[in-house]
């Protein structure tokens, strides 16, 4: 029983992680049609970022976090502007070769700037130790970050259904041409989602910087998990995405308490099986 | 093939098989040259070989096929693995005999992980190649009593080559031998591509449904591409474990896959000389760069990858073409 629950513990918060960086990404699948490979780059300069604010800078962890998100979409728009825009619509094969060579580059420059070795960010005191729920102790840092999940996902709900910003992002997803001609300025949509799916890999990199730590290989390590739970949970799809992720979270994490031996084995075995089933993800439109 | 002009005389077969003589020829030149430029090199030439069976193999399914891949190291790994378990458990040490198993088991491997990944279209195809070259990763690091799993599986000990030439230290022999390998493969691989089912390939890259409204079996017939595809990649997998007598897990990567591909596109997709371009480009450039420093040849990949796509879609091979052409134009 205790195994069991720990284990949910476990899957529960990094599933969340996985959610929160890979919803951009599936925003920006869903909208742009980009097999963005470069996304868990981004989240690994958000990670680096928060974790030179709170080390080098001695900020505090809040403003750390908001230093990671801007920062980051600071460093990605200019990169959406003069290189994704070109590939928008490309063939599958060659924006994936170009987000390979962005995450490429990302890495090389990443290790030469802030080095090979493993970087922490330093955790505010109410977030180090464990919490007592009543029937268990967890982590403070995993409920913050399963609470920051919940919290994005609303959000995003909240802006995709409810906003005059979410109609028109719909709209650019459904037929950006006809969008376009209705007036919707699907240029500035694009650029503003991209901007807020690359501030929200920056936010989960931060948040899950001690479940997925921050080192320059980050971005290729995790790059293909980001794409998995994308895949299965279907382009585009909020809860599809937040589904997935636990999923997938809780496979993996079952699978390392369980048969560690076994390594990532279960979990690709579960993601052939899911995406043979369903081409299009669980919660994906089908085309 | 595409500058085939209606005023020749000649048959067509006679011209192609003239084109496929010059290239033979140019090919063993280009090999003849290592061999005497670079005689302290020769086991980076013959990796060189190995490798560029790997990525005219993931060019059969890409370039010619249009099925989008991360995970084609897949079958290189199945031929290194299934050559070097051959060799070191069943005492299978004939290089030739090797050879054979390896292609053998691209084959199947290839035929095998087919089955899943054309499932998929677009991302889902590439998120089922990926998975599948991870789950044979584990599954090869799992196996360990058989695969020597993160240690790398050693004690393969080929034969003479014939019974006559012994694998020396300076690796001349599986050189030469890597060499002719490459020229055969070649030629076959010119007769495929030409083929009526090399066509068929081709026109379902263009266009599955139409191809499937002609009656042409668009699912099987990629089958069997792969099959094909996965003995070319076997039997590079099958060299390097003679070459460098070990098989380590590496062969079985998701960043082999990305940089097999990352060679077709930079050589050109496509084109068989595309892809051995690529591939001599890519692995000589870094054996050179990460020499001095891993981070900044993934830097120099990185940016070279970005102004590949964006200014030569066509790869080195294609922007060569393009100025060749316009040169010609203007004498």
């Amino acid at each position: 029983m205790q195994t069991i629950l720990s284990i949910a513990a476990d899957a529960l918060a990094y599933g969340m992680v996985l959610f929160i960086i890979s919803i951009g990404l599936s925003v920006t699948m869903g909208l742009m049609k980009v097999v963005n490979l470069a996304h868990g780059a981004f989240a690994m300069i958000g990670g680096y970022i928060a974790s030179y604010a709170t080390q080098q800078m001695g900020l505090p962890f809040g403003v750390a976090i908001l230093a990671a998100v801007l920062g980051t979409m600071l460093i990605a728009v200019p990169l959406e502007r003069f290189l994704y825009r070109r590939i928008y619509g490309a063939p599958e094969l060659t924006q994936v070769l170009m987000t390979i060579g962005i995450t490429f580059a990302i890495i090389g420059i990443a290790n030469f700037v802030m080095g090979p070795t493993l970087k922490t960010i330093a955790l505010p005191a109410q977030l180090q130790g464990p919490v007592d729920l009543g029937f268990r102790t967890i982590a403070a840092h995993k409920l913050f970050a399963v609470a920051v999940g919940i919290i994005v996902a609303g959000a995003l709900w909240f802006i995709i259904e409810r906003t005059p910003f979410g109609v028109r992002l719909r709209a650019s997803v459904d037929d950006a041409a006809m969008a376009g001609a209705l007036g919707v300025k699907t240029k500035i949509v694009y650029a503003v989602s991209f901007a807020l799916a690359v501030g929200l890999a920056a936010l989960g990199g931060v948040v899950g910087a001690q479940l997925l730590p921050i080192e320059p290989y980050y971005a290729l390590h995790y790059m293909v998990t980001f794409l998995v739970v994308v895949s299965v949970g279907g382009a585009g799809s909020i809860a599809g995405a937040l589904v997935a992720a636990l999923l997938l979270g809780a496979v993996q994490t079952t699978g390392r308490y369980l048969m560690p031996e076994y390594g990532e084995f279960f979990f690709y075995l579960a993601v052939i099986a899911i995406v043979c089933v369903f081409p299009n993800g669980l919660m994906g439109r089908s085309k | 093939m595409s500058d085939i002009s209606l005023t020749s005389t000649k048959p067509v077969w006679q011209r192609t098989a003239m084109r496929d003589l010059i290239a033979v020829l140019i090919l063993a030149a280009v090999a003849a040259l290592g061999y005497l430029l670079f005689p302290s090199n020769l086991a980076l030439l013959t990796r060189i070989i190995a490798v560029m069976l790997l990525v005219l193999s993931l060019d059969l399914v890409t370039g010619y096929s249009g099925v989008a891949t991360l995970g084609h190291a897949t079958v290189f790994g199945a031929g290194a693995y299934a050559a070097g378990i051959f060799a070191a458990k069943f005492g299978v040490t004939d290089p030739l005999l090797m050879l054979a198993i390896g292609a053998l088991a691209g084959a199947i491997a290839g035929a095998l992980s087919s089955l899943i990944i054309l499932r998929g279209h677009g991302l889902s195809q590439l998120v089922l190649s990926i998975a599948v070259v991870s789950l044979a990763h584990e599954a090869a690091n799992k196996l360990s009593a058989w695969t020597g799993g993160s240690d790398g599986l050693s004690g393969i000990a080929p034969a003479p080559l014939l019974g006559l030439f012994r694998f020396d230290l300076f690796g001349r022999t599986a050189f030469i031998m890597a060499v002719v390998l490459l020229i055969a493969v070649f030629v076959v691989l010119r007769i495929i591509v030409r083929s009526p089912f090399g066509m068929l390939c081709r026109g379902i890259k263009q266009d599955p449904i139409r191809v499937r409204a002609m009656g042409a079996p668009v699912y099987f017939t990629l089958v069997k591409m792969y099959a094909i595809a996965g003995a070319v990649a076997g039997l590079g997998g099958a060299l390097s474990a003679i070459a460098t007598k070990v098989v380590g897990l590496d062969s079985l990567s998701f960043t082999m896959s990305a940089e097999a591909l990352v060679m077709l596109v930079l050589g050109g997709t496509g084109k068989l000389y595309g892809a051995m371009i690529g591939t001599l480009v890519f692995v000589w450039f870094e054996d050179r760069v990460s020499a001095i420093n891993p981070f900044h040849w993934l830097t120099i990949v990185g940016v070279l990858l970005v102004i590949v796509v964006l200014f030569a879609p066509k790869g080195l091979t294609g922007a060569a073409e393009t100025l060749w052409t316009r040169l010609r134009r203007q004498s």
